[in-house]
């Protein structure tokens, strides 16, 4: 008499609420309950405040800080034919807020974000191959114009301050005798 | 080298540690060779009647008539009579600290201000010294 071999054959998955559970444990989604809050800056540091660079290639100019960012930088301007500093972004960490504070409201920086500065790819590229000196930084035609405008509005306003501009133009240091922790900025 | 201040009843002091730092009292009474009694007058002063040490208090010229440990109400009248605050305020010690206080909470703006002006009355000066030569 023959048996009757019952070949084995593969398990055929049907998933089953409840009935399935898969081989390995999957590790359950968390939720992600962290919220994501816009970079807090001090509160000393306002559109219109006189900052103090510390760090950079502007070390020691006293600029003025148009808007803060979305990533947290400030917006800063010389303004440029002032100081030489021009648009820039700059990190507060780097800065002394003074308390010296004028009225940037009809300066128009709503064009001006982090976009603004990002680095075109030519330019990230280059970078890689220094074997020479750095190149002169080449600032486009766009850059120039908003830098105009946007210092033709802020030097009427250092205009109507005394000696606003003298003091923007000179340099901050620390000489002997001063005592930082207790200058009142 | 003589003395010219001295540690008596009605003498006014300069208060210059603790929490009446910076304020004027006068010495009512003696305690000992390192304490006194001093008072404002509270009123006028805001330091209150109290023992206080000699290391933290400075003599003043100025001295107001009293007797020993006199009321406040005797002592704030005396102390109008005499107009110490008034003499207080046009000497150059009181002159000396006020510019002092003034100088430490000058922002960084102020200071530039002060460095110009300095600036400009040192060529004057020396502008008209050129002349005299």
């Amino acid at each position: 008499m023959t048996k009757k071999i019952k070949l084995a054959s593969t398990p055929t998955v049907t998933t089953v609420d409840g009935k399935y559970y898969p081989a390995e444990d999957a590790p359950a989604k968390s939720t992600s309950k962290t919220v994501r809050n816009p970079t807090k800056i001090r509160a000393s540091i306002t559109p219109g405040t006189i900052l103090i660079l510390l760090a950079g290639r502007f070390r020691g100019k006293r600029v003025i800080c148009l808007k803060a960012l979305e990533s947290g930088l400030l917006l800063v301007s010389g303004p440029y034919q002032v100081n030489g500093v021009p648009l820039r972004r700059v990190s507060p960490s780097y800065v002394i807020a003074t308390s010296t504070k004028i009225d940037v409201s009809s300066v128009d920086v709503s064009a001006f974000d982090d976009k603004y500065f990002a680095r075109s790819e030519e330019s990230v590229k280059g970078e890689l191959f220094e074997g020479d000196a750095p190149k002169p930084a080449i600032v486009s035609e766009k850059r120039k114009e908003d830098q105009k405008a946007v210092d033709a509005a802020l030097m009427k306003v250092v205009g109507g301050v005394d000696l606003l501009e003298a003091y923007l133009k000179a340099k901050f240091s620390l000489t002997k005798n001063d005592k930082p922790h207790k200058m009142v900025f | 080298m003589v003395f010219k201040r001295y540690v008596e009843v009605g003498r006014v002091v300069l208060v210059n540690y603790g929490p009446d730092a910076g304020k004027l009292a006068t010495i009512i009474d003696i305690v000992d060779q390192n304490k006194c009694l001093i008072d404002g007058p509270a009123n006028l002063t805001g330091v209150n009647r109290q023992v206080i040490s000699y290391g933290r208090i400075v003599l003043t010229d100025l001295t107001v008539k009293v007797c020993r440990n006199a009321r406040q109400k005797t002592l704030s009248a005396a102390w109008a009579e005499a107009d110490i605050q008034a003499k207080w305020e046009s000497s150059s010690w009181a002159k000396k600290l006020v510019a002092k206080q003034k100088r430490a909470t000058l922002s960084d703006f102020d200071r530039f201000k002060v460095m110009v002006a300095k600036k400009q009355r040192s060529a004057i000066i020396a502008k008209k010294m050129k002349e005299l030569k």
